[in-house]
């Protein structure tokens, strides 16, 4: 142990010191002793920090991370970006008004085929759904029809010349030579596709659209573009390169089929990709989907947190939810009301008891305390289901109070399924946490004070109030703040004795995590909670001290 | 009030004396009724969760064994029980052994950021088990430990380490640093003077730790609820799911069997405790 060390020190014989009484205090070996105390303090604080060091590991790996991991969660949005990129790019420059112009729907075309493919468009819909209602049923329905889009081009181009359909054709004529190389048109082995420069200017359009056809093919189904026929989508694109190049086709000009086809194209019958988008859903002219597409297309958003307190992030800048969609701050307010009445009802029943426990010969108080243990011990789900029955229309307490003739049969009392329940059993189950701090404290209040008030002429009453209750604030502090931060983040008992208005934010959190799956927002309500649970936690520390926190 | 009425007591006084003690008869009956209550209640012939006439007149044709019977053969039950007693111990041996250490090196005179170490060690206590598990959820199921037996130990774990580290440093407040110099200088190496003069001193806090972090473990039920997949429903959760779907009569014999059980724990844990403050010389044997 680290005694050892700092023993051997201190207990060692000054010799060398008396015999160089000009320099600095030696130790036993010779060198300085402030050095050597030095040294022995800084591997004190080493072998102190190396026993710590596995257990900070493990809680800041197992715990701390997933709480940042949420905290990060409720901000991040790369979803949009990640799942249309073309699209977010094309519209950064789209000033909102009207719809975007044909561009847009090209790339979208392809963006939204290649996430089809990867069936991540349902995903995203739910994601948009959050801020603009429709979005998802927009998206399933676009789903299913997208890989229609340019078909007519495919059709005419293939009818023109049957090489356009064969993928022989398609992966010299586009692929990076260095590619090709790397790449084993037998096995299907090899690195993702990669355009090639010269294609890629003449044919930019096309050249994009082949590249996320083959990678899409390649990530998702394993395939490989030596075998596959392209989709629509790049037929689409070559017709839109080819109209734009206007008969010059540059360094390809040599390549028969493209020839052929840039004589043929004013013959073509058209439908741009915005006629085939507007034909699956008439909703894809409507510019909100496209403004909610850009307003969402940052990799980090605040839209969460302004969900959270009922804000919400709009083209236009933050606004008000419409009414109907306004919960959460009631659902703050709710939970923040309901835990305030939880700790009044706790002061109220926990104070005389805490009074009688510290009043009682410590013989007494400590079998008394057993009552006030054991509920402290007893399974949490225990107590609730013991009030879950109890509190029942056809329960004991129900029976007992129609036997006394409070009630009448048919009129017994809705003791569950909402506040009350959740205020009696919570009450009931965070009763210890009151009386404990309040016990510890009052313990140590010395009996004679109160003696000597009464002594000078105090009433019992006055004695109390004068006296002995500003002695036990503290222990009131202690308590209340305990049992807060303990009760506005309860789920448990909430969701099964609550029902539908005795529920707290932790419901819907859990609510948002498994049911509507929007993580984002759940995060953002438990960033909330969180904040508001580590400020009362401060101040439980500046009035109690952390160190002061016993069990049992 | 003192704890005897003084014979020259006015009636006030009396009435005051006595109504005190009545109104904290009534609270202490809030507190163990409802425990205590579903007891008679587990016992129930019927499939009902109120007392049936034949039990008010202590019929014993109303009273049978037959939830107990349900819960010891009811296959979802018995796997409930099983995942329980398979994730407890685990989780408890993970935050005692890690905790232990931790606190005796957080009992040293010189540690470097000691305060912030502590609010580290102290935060899964203090934040809401909603928003641990929830980090927990979104940060398992990237990393793969969402749904595996694995996943649920090192959560519980994580949980009950801060118990682990209150009641073990709360026993070492009073330790008596002079025993582990004695040891060093009578010849004794440090591992040595650990398991024989420091470990036996501190035993009785190791031990209430490991029973908290096992209650923690064996009670919790939201966390595991996210982080845990069907394969491993502990016996908190299949309560937790018949309170909230199909309520049957057997949740009360379960819950009569843990009121025992957590009598039991919580006997251990007193006399632990007295046991320690007796070894320290806290308080007089």
């Amino acid at each position: 142990m680290s005694d050892a060390a700092a023993g051997q020190i201190t207990s060692s014989p000054p010799e060398p010191a008396a015999a160089a009484p000009a320099g600095p205090m030696l130790a036993a070996d010779g060198r300085p002793l402030k050095a050597s105390l030095n040294r022995a303090l800084r591997r004190q604080k080493l072998r102190a920090l190396a026993l710590i060091a596995p257990l900070l590991l493990f809680i800041l790996i197992t715990f701390v991370a997933p709480i940042f991991d949420m905290l990060f969660r409720s901000v991040e949005n790369q979803i949009v970006s990640e799942t249309l990129p073309r699209t977010v790019i094309a519209l950064e420059d789209w000033d909102a008004e009207g719809t975007p112009g044909d561009a847009v729907y090209d790339v979208l075309a392809v963006d939204f085929l290649a996430a089809a493919e990867r069936r991540e468009h349902t995903r995203l819909g739910s994601r948009l759904n959050y801020e603009t209602t429709g979005m998802s049923s927009l998206f399933r329905r676009t789903g299913r029809g997208v890989d229609d889009i340019g078909e007519v081009y495919a059709d005419q181009f293939i009818d023109l010349n049957p090489a356009f359909e064969a993928p022989s054709f398609w992966v010299p004529l586009v692929a990076e030579n260095a590619w090709a190389e790397s790449y084993d048109a037998e096995t299907g082995e090899g690195p993702l596709f990669i355009a090639d420069a010269a294609f890629e200017a003449q044919f930019p359009a096309t050249a994009d659209a082949y590249e996320s056809f083959a990678r899409t093919i390649q990530t998702e189904d394993g395939d490989n573009p030596y075998e596959e026929e392209p989709w629509n989508t790049v037929y689409q694109a070559l017709y839109t390169d080819l109209a734009a190049a206007g008969g010059d086709l540059g360094v390809f000009a040599d390549t028969p089929e493209l020839a052929q086809a840039a004589a043929a194209l004013p013959e073509f019958e058209t439908l741009s990709a915005r006629e085939a988008f507007l034909e699956i859903d008439e909703d894809w002219g409507d510019p909100e989907v496209f403004a909610t597409i850009q307003a969402f297309s940052d990799p980090y958003t605040a839209g969460y947190f302004l969900a959270a307190v009922d804000l919400q992030l709009t083209p236009d800048g933050v606004s008000v939810q419409p009414e109907e969609q306004q919960i959460y701050i009631l659902l703050f307010q709710r939970t923040m009301f309901m835990s305030l009445a939880i700790t009044l009802s706790c002061v109220l029943l926990g104070y005389p008891i805490a009074y009688l426990l510290s009043n009682l010969p410590v013989r007494t108080s400590n079998l008394l305390l057993i009552l006030v243990l054991l509920p402290f011990w007893t399974s949490l789900l225990v107590r609730t289901s013991a009030w879950k029955v109890l509190l029942q229309q056809e329960g004991v307490i129900n029976d007992i109070l129609v036997w006394i003739g409070l009630v009448g049969d048919g009129s017994r009392l809705a003791l569950i399924n909402n506040q009350t329940g959740t205020i009696i059993a919570m009450t009931h189950i965070l009763l210890p946490f009151m009386i404990l701090p309040l016990f510890s404290v009052m313990k140590t209040i010395p009996p004679s004070y109160v003696r000597a008030a009464k002594s000078l002429g105090a009433t019992p009453f006055t004695a109390f109030r004068r006296v002995y209750f500003p002695q036990s604030v503290p222990g009131i502090g202690a308590g209340c703040i305990l049992v807060f931060i303990l009760a506005i983040g309860y789920y448990i008992t909430p969701e099964l004795v609550g029902g539908r208005t005795g529920t707290f934010i932790s419901n819907r959190i859990a609510f948002h995590i498994s049911s509507s799956l929007n993580w984002g927002l759940a995060a953002a309500l438990g960033s909330i909670l969180l904040a508001l649970v580590l400020v009362l936690y401060w101040l439980y520390d500046r009035i109690v001290g952390i160190d002061n926190v016993k069990l049992g | 009030m003192d704890h005897k009425l003084p014979p020259y007591a006015t009636t006030g006084e009396r009435i005051w004396f006595y109504g005190f003690r009545v109104l904290c008869g009534l609270i202490f009956f809030f507190l163990i009724a409802p425990i205590l209550i579903i007891i008679p209640l587990s016992f129930n012939a019927e499939d009902f969760f109120t007392f049936t006439p034949g039990m008010l007149r202590f019929d014993p044709e109303a009273y049978s064994f037959k939830h107990y019977e349900d819960f010891f053969t009811n296959p979802d039950w018995q796997q409930a029980l099983g995942n329980s007693v398979r994730i407890a111990p685990v989780a408890t041996i993970l935050s005692v052994s890690l905790g232990t250490l931790a606190a005796i090196g957080l009992s040293q005179s010189h540690v470097p950021f000691k305060g912030a170490i502590m609010a580290i060690l102290i935060s899964p206590m203090i934040v809401p088990l909603i928003i641990s598990a929830a980090g927990m959820y979104f940060f398992y199921s990237r990393v793969g430990l969402q749904g595996t037996y694995f996943g649920v130990v090192l959560a519980h774990a994580a949980l009950g380490i801060p118990f682990v580290i209150i009641t073990v440093t709360a026993t070492l407040v009073g330790f008596d640093r002079s025993l582990t110099r004695a040891s060093a200088s009578l010849g004794a190496d440090p591992v040595r003077t650990f398991f024989k003069i420091q470990m036996p001193l501190i035993l009785p806090g190791v031990i209430s730790g490991g029973l908290f972090a096992f209650i923690t473990s064996f009670d919790e039920v939201v966390v595991v609820l996210f982080v845990g997949s069907a394969g491993q429903q502990t016996l908190p959760w299949q309560m937790f799911t018949g309170l909230r779907e199909q309520i049957s009569p057997t949740i009360l014999a379960v819950a009569t069997i843990l009121v025992v059980v957590s009598i039991a724990l919580l006997t251990t844990v007193e006399l632990l405790r007295r046991r320690s403050e007796r070894l320290r010389g806290m308080s007089p044997a």
